[in-house]
């Protein structure tokens, strides 16, 4: 929390000194990082790095194992309600869409407003409805998520995490299983996200993307975070060494 | 049986509407196969030699075996004798066995001038059966439904009330019991299994250890060992003049022991749902419970459906077995019918007999799983 948190830009998520290990592989190591309400940050690095195990502890999908992790003024420990508690404020979208294949879009939607939230299923369907017009896709509302394209089923994905109404939107390499014709389509929907104030941190490579949208970049390397800056001076003077050769092969094609 | 859904479901509305309309390009017909019966014949039975010698290996293997069948089952089986001389001076079947000894086949001990109970019994639970089986069917009303047949069918097997005579368990037998020990076996033991193969899976200790101790345990034993000790051991546990009713005995043994495999059918289901899907429901905050009754085991049990169904069909054989403990099942009623000596030659005609009621039944259950595979596949998946 050194970068002088304004009262009005209250933390939204809080690593202090997270560390995780898969077995000896050390695969967070000593991560701190502030993101603060609002705030956009994009995390790159090469595979491995540990970027999506990093965003995947945030809605404690993985248990960090030393350092504390604090999300919407909760801290994330081992008793079972903290991750609930989460869970609830924070929307995580998946690489491979990950969507309910025996559920028809508009009940992939509802149901977790349904179950979770108790809400009455005229009014979830009400707002299934209206995230799906946000996505550009609500003539697809009650067809099957095998019929739909990657780049719609993403978008899908996407409304299904907002229906929740989360404060949080994780984002774990969006795009990267989707044909390059669908990524536009994509990312375009995330812009808009970004653009109606939502909290993101965003795992990707699209770094056309990342400059449009980032208040700061995460450069992250062997578990640790190698780099952080505003956009600009991330692209244009890295203080690395390892971030500049990284993007140089990222930008290179 | 295996009808066709009548309904359109929304899905295939909107995937023929999705079909390309492309004006310039005219769409080719798919060559269609010539219609011909030579065509089929040279295309399937004769297009290279192996083809051609197994082809010619099966018309004659089936020209010496069909042909005395016909002559024995059919053009000289005797169809009608009250005297079993009349069949032993025939060359063929003797139906008349089965005309003769049906009713014992089928109802075994049950007093002979009540047989109509067990009948009307076993009638509306294949009604109910026949009902459940269409998917137009499946509203909340059907449990009512089944439970109001299950209760008028106790009521006509047990009777002692509205001046039906009492009928103890040990009197019934053939098929009701045959049903009664399957359908309730099915149906105590897919929920328990289900139970067990969440167990297994379960980061628990306790509960995965109990789950898979119980499916090892049962699993290494025979059933007809389980039948023995349910029947024979557990009274002697039990406090002296307390008896478990031997019906009651047999059906926890079957129910157990079928609940063992079957949740290891359920747990391939399970095992093939991808992490994506867990996680998924995990993000979205839903509960244990609710991610498993809604996200995971509706995918797991229609994949499970074929492993599933054969542990069905394979224990509604085995119920077969209950004649260790002494209970008179279809097979024991077909046995011992012929325990009347003059029609004793006959036995070939009382198990096929019995043997074409199990067939009919497997074989419907077989089709019914097929039926419900195609029509979950349209359903749901078109990835």
């Amino acid at each position: 929390m050194s970068e002088g948190s304004r009262p009005e830009t209250a933390p939204a998520i809080t690593l202090e000194h997270v560390h995780k290990w898969y077995g000896s592989f050390h695969v967070l190591n000593d991560i701190s990082l502030t993101v603060r309400r609002g705030e956009r940050v994009v995390i790159c690095g090469p595979s491995g790095s540990g970027k999506s195990t990093l965003i995947r502890c945030v809605n404690g999908l993985e248990r960090h194992e030393k350092g504390r992790l604090i999300v919407n003024a909760t801290e994330l420990t081992p008793d079972v309600r903290s991750v609930e508690r989460v869970r609830r404020d924070v929307g995580m979208v998946f690489q491979s869409f990950n969507l309910f294949p025996h559920l028809t879009v508009l009940e992939n939607l509802v149901l977790a407003p349904v179950w979770v939230k108790k809400m009455p299923k005229a009014e979830a369907q009400r707002i299934a409805l209206e995230y799906l017009g946000r996505v550009h896709i609500p003539e697809q509302a009650n067809k099957y998520p095998g019929q739909l394209s990657g780049g719609q089923q993403q978008r899908v994905a996407i409304a299904r995490a907002l229906c929740m109404q989360p404060q949080i939107m994780l984002f774990d390499e969006p795009t990267s299983a989707l044909d390059p014709e669908m990524i536009k389509e994509v990312l375009d929907v995330m812009v808009e996200l970004a653009e109606g104030g939502m909290t993101m941190i965003v795992v990707t490579h699209e770094m056309g993307f990342a400059r449009t949208v980032a208040n700061t970049m995460v450069f992250m390397d062997g578990g640790t975070i190698v780099e952080m800056a505003p956009p600009e001076t991330f692209f244009t003077a890295p203080s690395s060494e390892r971030t500049r050769k990284f993007l140089s092969q990222i930008l290179a094609h | 049986m295996s009808q066709p859904p009548v309904t359109e479901t929304p899905d295939e509305i909107f995937a023929r509407e999705e079909e390309p309309v492309d004006g310039l390009h005219k769409e080719e017909a798919p060559p269609r196969a010539r219609g011909s019966v030579l065509g089929w014949m040279r295309a399937n039975l004769f297009s290279s030699i192996p083809n051609t010698l197994v082809t010619i290996a099966c018309a004659a293997l089936l020209a010496v075996a069909v042909p005395p069948l016909i002559q024995w089952a059919l053009v000289e089986a005797v169809w009608s004798a009250a005297d079993p001389a009349q069949c032993r001076a025939a060359e063929g079947a003797c139906w008349a066995l089965i005309e003769q000894k049906h009713r014992f086949i089928l109802f075994g001990l049950y007093p002979f001038d009540q047989h109509w109970r067990p009948l009307l019994a076993v009638a509306l639970f294949v009604v109910a059966v026949a009902v459940s089986c269409h998917p137009g069917f499946w509203r909340p009303w059907l449990a009512v439904l089944w439970v109001c047949t299950l209760g008028i069918c106790a009521l006509l097997m047990w009777g002692g009330v509205l001046g039906l005579t009492f009928v103890e368990t040990e009197r019934w037998g053939g098929l009701p019991l045959t049903l009664i020990l399957a359908a309730v076996g099915i149906v105590c033991a897919f929920p328990i299994s289900i139970v067990l193969a969440l167990g297994r899976r379960s980061e628990m200790p306790a509960v995965h250890a109990l789950s898979v101790g119980f499916i090892e345990l049962i699993r290494g034993v025979p059933l007809i060992s389980v039948l023995f000790m349910a029947s024979v051991m557990v009274p002697l546990f039990l406090p002296e003049g307390v008896t478990v009713n031997k019906l009651l005995r047999a059906l926890i043994g079957i129910v157990l022991f079928t609940a063992a495999y079957l949740a290891e059918a359920v747990r391939g289901g399970l095992q093939s749902i991808p992490r994506g899907q867990f996680e998924a429901a995990d993000a979205l905050g839903l509960s244990y419970w609710q991610k498993t009754v809604l996200i995971i085991l509706p995918q797991a049990l229609k994949i499970a459906i074929p492993p599933i169904v054969n542990q069905f069909i394979s224990m509604f054989k085995d119920t077969s077995l209950v004649i260790i403990i002494g209970l008179f099942d279809l097979l024991t009623t077909a046995k011992t019918a012929l325990t009347d000596p003059p029609w004793r030659p006959f036995y070939v005609e009382s198990y096929l007999f019995a043997g074409l009621i199990y067939w009919a039944f497997s074989f419907f259950m077989s089709r019914y799983s097929l039926f419900l595979e195609r029509r979950l596949e349209a359903g749901a998946k078109r990835a």
